[in-house]
């Protein structure tokens, strides 16, 4: 049962990237791509109807992993404090600009809306890059589940690491990196005219900077946490996850040059699922490593609810979700198509 | 208290009761809008569909901020409560997930659909994403009781060996007894809320007289709902959740009340200031035998007074629960008889030419929500000095790998984070009630001639 329900939060949190993840990049691309107020509101209408939606998935994720693995959360939530509060502000700063900024018509504030929703989305992008990091390395656990990180220390990987060390470093960008691209192939999916064609070119520009990123990436994964390859010798099946990551990259490369906006934002949430899943096979049975020992690391055994507690969850998660996915296939068909400013224009984005 | 506990305390209480300043008049006013989008559908009358989507203007704003201050409540039940998470979390996990699972996609789906989709969903579809952001919102509302009870007053757990506890029955947990009445008492003072802060908006536009079609709606629809659940709120749902402490929780019953010493036939404190030395209450005015008629349905019924109890068990802050708790009671009572004038005024039809009672209605609006916010505090502070009803205590449960130092950092960033959520919530919906709903022309000649054929649901 334990197995089911790392797989099932494995699972909405993929959900969570790869839905928020296009407002997160297209708030991250926005600042540099819509040149103008009705670009912008074009960028804010394509996601204005569903970002909020898109972000439930991280208080159900939460939530989820709130009630399957409650010591994990204990532990986790605790140990990242200080960047938890700083999402927690960043999350807010980035409501603020989206769902504010109609109700107020001077240029001087448009910009500053602007601003805070580009700049949170960024820094978001990376922080949630860099916890990953955090989960992959592994964090000084102590004897009774619990640590603390400071920010950083001295940016090394070793045994007092921060929350910010060089491989975490490279973890926020290339998450930054990957979910700008995701957010620019959303736009270009939902956009047309000038729009359209600046984000399919930034998209096709990032190509190449994010095939060596997930090369550099990867290498320096396994030099940092060697044992990361255990698994995937264990069951070699796991090795096609890395080969779907490659295919996504080569087929996104194909759709670039064939101008296929939909093929390549396809093969980005083929990319984003093949990271998250690859690093979920890596882990497993642990879901928090310990950097201290092995014999401290938090694993789906030592961290799960009751057993009667997780067979009850499982039928009210399923029926939940089955209700969630028509709502969700509901206001995407709905809300189909691309962004036509003059239309419905009810709510002033 | 060490300085650790203190400042997550500070920390949890502070946003908790900021968030709640959002999301009680976003559950008081779904319903509300529902009955605006029934009363548009039945009469046709384009007046309500406008007066609608005026307060789902104002509810988008309230619940962008209900959402933004909402996550970090359940974010720091790990951050800041860890222990507590540990302890608890394979029972209150359950509430939580679902209310993510259920409640949060039901509510932000339709919200989406009903800020942005009127023009493409049919007028039936409208109003069917409406009564469904009503419905999400409640059962929101729903499942933070039910936690909340559990921690009231725990049921459907077992202990197990690593001192954790763990849910074994799903259904006592989500059909707490003590949930219901607690669900019933804070979803009418929601409403309790809603309405007041409709009526005002209302009264406000008949004294300037700017809008007053709108404004009458807004007041009428205020007052006689208001009156309504005003009513609800003292019989049955706060008077049985008073029956409920009297049962399960005596020792705060006695300190909300300042009972020292246990008697037959005890009376009811209705103002006077508790005197902690002397055990007293000062410049006291009570009614006598009532406390104990409330609580056991006979005058001369025994009530346990707090020296019955052990000191270690009693609420830290006993005048601090006693005032709250007072606050709650005093409030609730003058809003029946404020909305009773008001109704009463409408059915004589003077309502809206009676100034008096406008200004009244319009200075009334504060006040469901220090209410609210007492009640909230009455139970929270009740439930002291355990954070589990007789399981954990709050001096067990907090983060202790999360110095003071790094709660007062997070603590003044809410602050000021929170400073600036006030100022800008405060300009937008100023600005909204300044501009007012959108004045209904006359409906215009139809002249319909072809209309092509377009897919059905899409108009």
């Amino acid at each position: 049962m334990s197995t089911i329900w790392f797989m099932i939060v494995a699972v909405m949190v993929a959900v969570y990237v790869l839905l928020d993840g296009f407002d997160l990049g297209a708030g991250a691309v926005h600042l540099f791509i819509a040149r103008n107020d009705e670009e912008r509101r074009t960028v804010i209408r394509a996601i204005g109807p569903v970002w909020d939606g898109n972000e439930v998935w991280l208080l159900a994720a939460g939530g989820t992993l709130y009630f399957a693995f409650p010591l994990l959360y204990a532990s986790s939530f605790s140990g990242f404090y200080l960047p938890l509060m700083m999402v927690l502000w960043l999350l807010m700063l980035r409501a603020i600009g989206i769902e504010f900024r109609h109700h107020i018509q001077e240029r001087v504030w448009q910009g500053f809306f602007d601003t805070i929703f580009g700049v949170s989305s960024i820094l978001l992008a990376i922080f949630f890059g860099a916890a990953l990091g955090n989960v992959v390395r592994g964090v000084p656990l102590n004897a009774d589940g619990y640590f603390f990180e400071p920010l950083w220390t001295n940016w090394r990987v070793g045994a007092q690491n921060g929350i910010l060390d060089w491989y975490t470093v490279v973890c926020g960008v290339v998450a930054l990196v990957t979910l700008v691209v995701h957010g620019s192939l959303y736009l270009a999916n939902k956009t047309e005219g000038q729009l359209n064609v600046r984000a399919r070119k930034v998209a096709s520009w990032l190509w190449p900077v994010q095939v060596l990123l997930t090369i550099f990436s990867l290498i320096a994964t396994v030099y940092v946490v060697p044992h990361v390859l255990d698994n995937y010798s264990k069951w070699p099946v796991g090795y096609l996850v890395p080969a779907l990551v490659i295919g996504s990259l080569v087929y996104m490369y194909i759709a670039h040059s064939r101008r296929n906006d939909k093929g390549a934002f396809l093969a980005s949430c083929v990319y984003i699922v093949g990271m998250l899943v690859g690093a979920a096979f890596a882990l497993y049975p642990n879901v928090l490593p310990a950097s201290t020992g092995a014999q401290f690391s938090l694993t789906i055994y030592n961290t799960a609810a009751g057993a009667h507690g997780l067979s009850v969850g499982f039928v009210w998660w399923t029926i939940g979700m089955v209700l969630a996915l028509g709502y969700f296939v509901f206001v995407y068909r709905m809300f189909r198509g691309k962004v036509k400013l003059e239309e419905g224009s009810e709510h002033g984005y | 208290m060490n300085g650790a506990l203190l400042v997550h305390r500070l920390q949890f209480a502070f946003t908790a009761t900021y968030h709640y300043l959002f999301p009680q008049l976003t559950m008081g006013l779904a319903p509300l809008i529902v009955i605006l989008k029934t009363l548009a559908l039945k009469t046709k009358d384009e007046r309500y569909d406008a007066a609608a989507r005026f307060w789902a203007k104002i509810f988008g704003i309230n619940f962008v901020i209900g959402v933004v201050t909402g996550i970090p409540m359940e974010f720091q039940f790990g951050t800041n409560w860890s222990h507590f998470s540990r302890f608890a979390g394979g029972v209150i996990g359950q509430t939580l997930a679902m209310e993510g699972c259920f409640a949060f996609f039901l509510e932000s789906t339709f919200l989406g659909l009903f800020l942005y989709g009127e023009k493409r969903l049919s007028k039936g579809l409208h109003w069917f994403s409406a009564l469904m952001v009503f419905l999400g919102s409640w059962m929101s509302g729903y499942f933070i009781i039910a936690t909340d009870a559990w921690m009231q007053h725990p049921v459907g757990y077992e202990r197990v060996a690593n001192g954790s506890v763990q849910l074994n029955s799903f259904w006592q947990l989500i059909l707490n007894p003590w949930a219901w009445w607690q669900y019933a008492h804070n979803m009418s003072g929601a409403v309790i809320t809603g309405t007041f802060v409709m009526a005002a908006v209302g009264a406000f536009y008949l004294l300037s007289e700017k809008h007053v079609e709108q404004g009458r709606i807004f007041v009428r629809v205020g007052v006689i709902v208001g009156l309504f659940v005003s009513l609800l709120q003292i019989v049955p749902t706060g008077d049985a959740q008073g029956r409920m402490l009297a049962r399960n929780q005596p020792v705060t019953l006695a300190a909300m009340e300042a009972l020292w010493d246990t008697q037959p036939g005890a009376p009811l404190v209705i103002l006077g200031q508790p005197d902690m030395v002397a055990q007293k209450i000062d410049n006291p005015l009570v009614i006598p035998k009532m406390l104990s008629f409330l609580t056991w349905r006979s005058w001369g019924a025994e009530v346990k007074g707090l020296n019955a109890i052990p000191k270690e068990d009693w609420p830290e802050n006993i005048p601090l629960l006693y005032y709250t708790y007072h606050i709650m009671v005093g409030l609730g009572t003058i809003f029946i008889v404020v909305s009773a004038i008001a109704v009463f005024l409408l059915w004589r039809r003077k309502l809206y030419r009676a100034r008096w009672m406008l200004w009244i209605l319009l200075l009334a609006f504060p006040f469901p929500y220090i209410a609210n916010t007492a009640g909230w505090m009455t139970a929270e502070t009740g439930r002291q000095p355990w954070l589990v009803y007789g399981l954990m205590r709050t001096a067990d449960g907090y983060s202790k790998m999360v110095s003071a130092a790094n709660g007062w950092f997070s603590f003044l960033g809410f602050l000021g984070m929170y400073t600036v959520l006030s100022v800008l919530f405060l300009f937008l919906v100023r600005r909204e009630i300044e501009q007012g709903p959108e004045p209904v022309l006359p409906p215009l000649p139809v002249i319909v001639t072809a209309v092509p054929n377009l897919p059905a649901g899409v108009r």
